[in-house]
């Protein structure tokens, strides 16, 4: 579904991705992990078509990324920011509409005959049909995410890119997102690839891990293959253990906080003794 | 959503043909507002043969060619920086942007200036010199912002700001400083900078009607992408937008709008700002319903504010710009009020 040949990008003189070559198939949920500044949004705007590559191919869905328009790419393709909608006063619902705008005619009017009924749907799903009326910038946090997530839905892509969607969410709405995010890529074979800085969250709702350090791919594979002590050290620089979770058996990490920072420390007053 | 539309719609249009009767009936002789009725409707093919003439001949010639002009004109202007200026808001989405925001006004106002100062205005093409004069130095200013403001192919929205603000304190600077040269026309100067409609004729309404006919409606089939535009640039570009494209388009149309009402009238500001955020506070941020209803409410607002300008210390006129910012700035703060309470009551 997204094909990427030794794609580099670099702002300026700063390389920012270096010879990225990876591949999405159809249907899979994947997340990108990495530390702050390893080109994990870059990686996403360059896939979504909002920075073109420096060097190297990206296809989607079997050609050149170059060669879609911007309605057809936003027909296939939709994106979901971090910080997802503003606090504008327009009515819920009427947000969501306007993700149906890559398929409305010239006059306004939707290609689809279908779209009331989605929409109506997407409102259920999302629980959202009682605020349908509310102006954006008086929901919750969460609510506005989900709203936001509503829109992209409307938008029916095949492929959606989550660039940390969670990031402002308590734990409850992060579960609940994801939770939503998971059940719509299960119902309709949506191919997802998510920013996500939560590892365990990550471990949880990811089939498949891509491990981003200095603009290089360290490692792929699923959360249970790469989610261990030995990469979360040489990637974060963080001690941590791994433990395996009740339920589902996927890795989840504890942390530990860095006692060489204590040594280095002390020995270091030790020498200006 | 076309229900909330045509209700307002009509609701706008009724206020608007009641608002030009009064207005055309009020001045130093008052007209019925019937035996007006019946003298517009009698100038329109079709209906007007149902219509028999009773009224004097003074009567009509006072309504079609001293009031009629002037309202309708006034009516047009209002209309135009009505829509430029929701137009400018929506797509800088700054709440202090007006059409006046990208320099045009102070562009016009130094070619208005320099003709005014060296007595040129009827040099080139008679009473049209200076209309054409404020019109082309307006778009070369335009012109000149949008290069300042551009980066590697686009325009940041902040930097087109800046570039904008800094224009119109240079060129506010030359028209000061012409202003106080002249000794024997520093009154013209002035007067042009703070707008009237007065002596005007039906030639400069024919001027400024195709810019508004045709900008407002291609601003009007542009409102989707306006509301798009509220949620940021990026969601709009990701919803399939061409954020650089409509931000260019919609900027030109709404800035020739703005330099064709600005050359025929002069500076009337306030107009473009506070009639899209009147109308925002009334019936919400929607673009479909916010745009055709701001060229119906700068058109009613301007009407009313020229008739306070003619009339309250008449024979004396009061400058245009400086009512309109007179009554509007108070209503402005009373609608802020009324929001900020209702907002308070359902919190």
């Amino acid at each position: 579904m997204i094909e990427l040949q030794k794609v580099s990008k670099s702002f300026g003189s700063t390389p920012v991705l270096h010879q990225v070559s990876w591949t999405v198939q159809k249907g899979e949920f994947w997340g990108i992990i990495g530390p702050n500044g390893s080109g994990k949004s870059t990686l996403l705007h360059l896939i979504s078509g909002s920075e073109k590559p420096g060097s190297g191919e990206i296809a989607l869905a079997g050609k050149p990324a170059s060669v879609y328009s911007r309605t057809e790419l936003t027909r296939m393709l939709a994106v979901l920011q971090q910080d997802g909608l503003p606090p504008v006063s327009f009515p819920v619902r009427e947000v969501i509409e306007m993700g149906r705008f890559p398929f409305l005619d010239w006059l306004g009017r939707d290609t689809s005959e279908h779209a009331d009924a989605l929409i109506d749907n997407i409102m259920k799903q999302l629980e959202l049909t009682e605020l349908a009326a509310k102006p954006l910038d008086e929901l919750s946090g969460g609510q506005r995410q989900r709203a936001a997530l509503g829109k992209v839905m409307a938008q029916e892509p095949a492929i959606v890119l989550l660039d940390e969607p969670t990031t402002f969410l308590d734990i409850r709405y992060q579960i609940q997102f994801m939770e939503l995010v998971s059940a719509w890529q299960r119902d309709s074979g949506l191919t997802v690839v998510a920013v996500i800085h939560d590892l365990n969250l990550a471990a949880l709702f990811c089939d498949k891990l891509l491990v981003l350090k200095e603009g290089h791919i360290t490692a792929t594979g699923t959360p249970k293959q790469i989610l261990n002590p030995e990469v979360v050290r040489e990637v974060f620089e963080v001690e941590s253990a791994l433990v395996e979770h009740p339920d589902s058996g996927v890795p989840q990490l504890l942390l530990r906080p860095d006692s060489r920072n204590v040594v280095t420390t002390s020995q270091h007053r030790i020498k200006c003794l | 959503m076309s229900k909330k539309l045509a209700a307002s719609l009509g609701v706008g249009i009724l206020l608007l043909v009641l608002t030009l009767l009064i207005c055309v009936g009020v001045g130093s002789v008052s007209l019925p507002l019937g035996e007006i009725a019946r003298i517009l409707l009698h100038k329109l093919p079709l209906i007007g043969q149902w219509i028999t003439p009773d009224w004097d001949n003074a009567s009509e010639k006072i309504v079609l060619e001293v009031r009629l002009p002037r309202v309708v004109l006034g009516l047009l202007v209002g209309s135009s920086l009505a829509a430029a200026g929701a137009a400018f808001q929506g797509v800088l989405r700054n709440p202090l942007a007006d059409p006046f925001t990208l320099g045009v006004s102070s562009g016009a106002s130094v070619g208005a200036a320099v003709l005014i100062f060296f007595g040129w205005q009827y040099s080139l093409a008679g009473i049209f010199t200076l209309p054409l004069v404020a019109f082309a130095s307006g778009i070369a200013t335009l012109w000149i912002v949008m290069r300042l403001a551009r980066e590697r192919g686009k325009i940041p929205t902040e930097s087109l700001i800046l570039s904008g603000v800094v224009m119109q304190a240079f060129l506010g600077a030359i028209v000061s400083f012409l202003t106080t040269l002249s000794n024997k026309t520093v009154n013209e100067i002035l007067y042009w900078t703070m707008g009237g409609l007065s002596l005007r004729g039906w030639s400069y309404t024919a001027i400024l009607f195709p810019y508004l006919l045709l900008g407002a409606l291609f601003l009007w089939s542009r409102t989707r992408r306006l509301n798009l535009l509220a949620l940021g640039e990026r969601q709009a570009a990701h919803t399939g937008l061409d954020v650089e494209r409509t931000k260019l388009t919609m900027l030109l149309v709404a800035t020739l709008m703005t330099a064709a009402a600005v050359s025929v009238s002069g500076v009337i500001g306030f107009v473009g700002l506070v009639v899209p955020h009147m109308l925002r506070l009334i019936i919400g941020p929607d673009y479909r319903l916010l745009l055709p209803l701001s060229v119906l409410g700068g058109g009613i607002f301007m009407m009313w504010s020229d008739l306070a300008a003619r009339t309250l210390l008449a024979p004396t006129e009061i400058p245009l710009g400086v009512v309109t910012a007179f009554v509007g700035a108070p209503f402005f703060a009373y609608l802020l009020y009324c929001n900020k309470k209702r907002r308070e009551a359902a919190a």
